[in-house]
């Protein structure tokens, strides 16, 4: 499978790095390394789900609890959690942290992503939900980092936009 | 049975140390305020369907507590991917309460798929949850919420309810006032004090 287990044990690495505990997830393509490695982890909780909207009332209660936390979706499952973010995670400050894998971009020949592909940033930009992009191995500890401390300070959702040429190893 | 009876009859429970409750917006979040707001209580008013996700993350992260969820049927069916996720990870410290009034009664009353034979128990059932019931007199509600107390598994107790509430959905307890107050306990019992 042409998804780069490298980048893939980066991020993973890195989300560990920041204390994530908890990492909630409905498996896509790309996502299929990072998942397996949160189900290899004895130190973290994975917890497979129907539908993407369920992580954040996952994530508000892991972060009530004490517990930091993750949750690793499609571009699309991200549209689909839209109420969700909204009206629990923005409504009531938690610094939900999503990683969100970019489909439908320059590169992607499955048609049925491409819509996606050219309205997840407006609809972050919409939200107000601060995103970087992780496109290269080299900034992708520190970007993840940045962005948990920012969500923290900030006490919101913030957003890491996985790219094409860091998760797809024959771009 | 109505709803405010019945969250009444329990009230005694819920104030127990080590649990912790999580409600849905509307009445049941209301009713529960007057008779009485405590530290250990959070009101998701909002985000309907994720009240029972919410208490998944707390009882998945915090084993040593007892997560109560009161849940409602319109938000249920909003969820009902949820069931099976609770399911699959089966935390044995949640307690899934769904009140069951067949209606939007916030809204205006507009009856829900639970007034034309959609049985919530029985797609609980469908879904794995390992306790499963339902009840229609508070006798029968009292006596099932203390059997799942007991019991230490993952429960989903359907309580059907009159669709009946209160005056007014609004209360003066901040959303943010809440969620900090009861973020802070839930610290301040892992630190034990």
């Amino acid at each position: 499978m042409p998804v780069s287990v490298t980048s893939s044990r980066l991020i993973y690495d890195a989300l560990k790095g920041v204390g994530v505990r908890i990492i909630s997830a409905l498996p896509e393509t790309w996502l299929v390394h990072l998942i397996r490695m949160a189900e290899d982890d004895p130190e973290m909780t994975l917890v497979r789900l129907a539908k993407e909207e369920e992580g954040v009332g996952i994530s508000t209660g892991a972060h009530l609890a004490g517990v930091k936390s993750a949750l690793l979706m499609q571009n699309h499952g991200f549209l689909a959690s839209v109420n969700g973010i909204v009206s629990c995670a923005q409504l009531y400050r938690i610094p939900l942290l999503m990683l969100i894998s970019a489909r439908g971009e320059f590169g992607e020949r499955d048609p049925w992503q491409t819509e996606g592909g050219m309205v997840t940033a407006h609809v972050l930009d919409a939200l107000r939900i601060p995103h970087e992009r992780l496109d290269a191995g080299d900034h992708v500890a520190r970007r993840i980092a940045k962005a948990q401390t920012l969500a923290n300070s900030a006490s919101r959702p913030v957003a890491l936009m996985l790219g094409r040429d860091l998760m797809w190893e024959d771009a | 049975m109505k709803r405010v009876d019945a969250l009444q009859a329990v009230y005694g429970e819920l104030a127990v140390e080590g649990r912790v409750v999580v409600t849905i917006m509307g009445a049941v979040a209301a009713e529960l305020q007057a008779i009485g707001h405590r530290a250990n209580f959070f009101y998701l008013q909002h985000a309907m369907g994720l009240a029972s996700s919410l208490g998944l993350g707390i009882a998945l992260t915090r084993p040593e507590l007892k997560v109560i969820v009161f849940d409602g049927d319109g938000s249920l069916l909003m969820n009902l991917g949820g069931l099976t996720t609770l399911a699959r990870y089966r935390p044995r410290n949640l307690i899934h309460v769904v009140f069951d009034n067949e209606s939007l009664l916030s809204v205006g009353g507009f009856p829900t798929a639970t007034s034309t034979g959609s049985e919530l128990a029985a797609m609980a059932k469908g879904a794995g949850i390992p306790r499963t019931g339902v009840v229609r007199t508070l006798e029968e509600f009292t006596t099932a919420f203390g059997e799942a107390l007991e019991a230490n598994d993952l429960t989903t107790l359907v309580a059907k309810v009159e669709a009946v509430g209160p005056a007014a959905f609004v209360t003066d307890l901040s959303l943010l006032e809440n969620r900090y107050q009861f973020q802070r306990h839930l610290q301040n019992l892992k630190h034990g004090t």
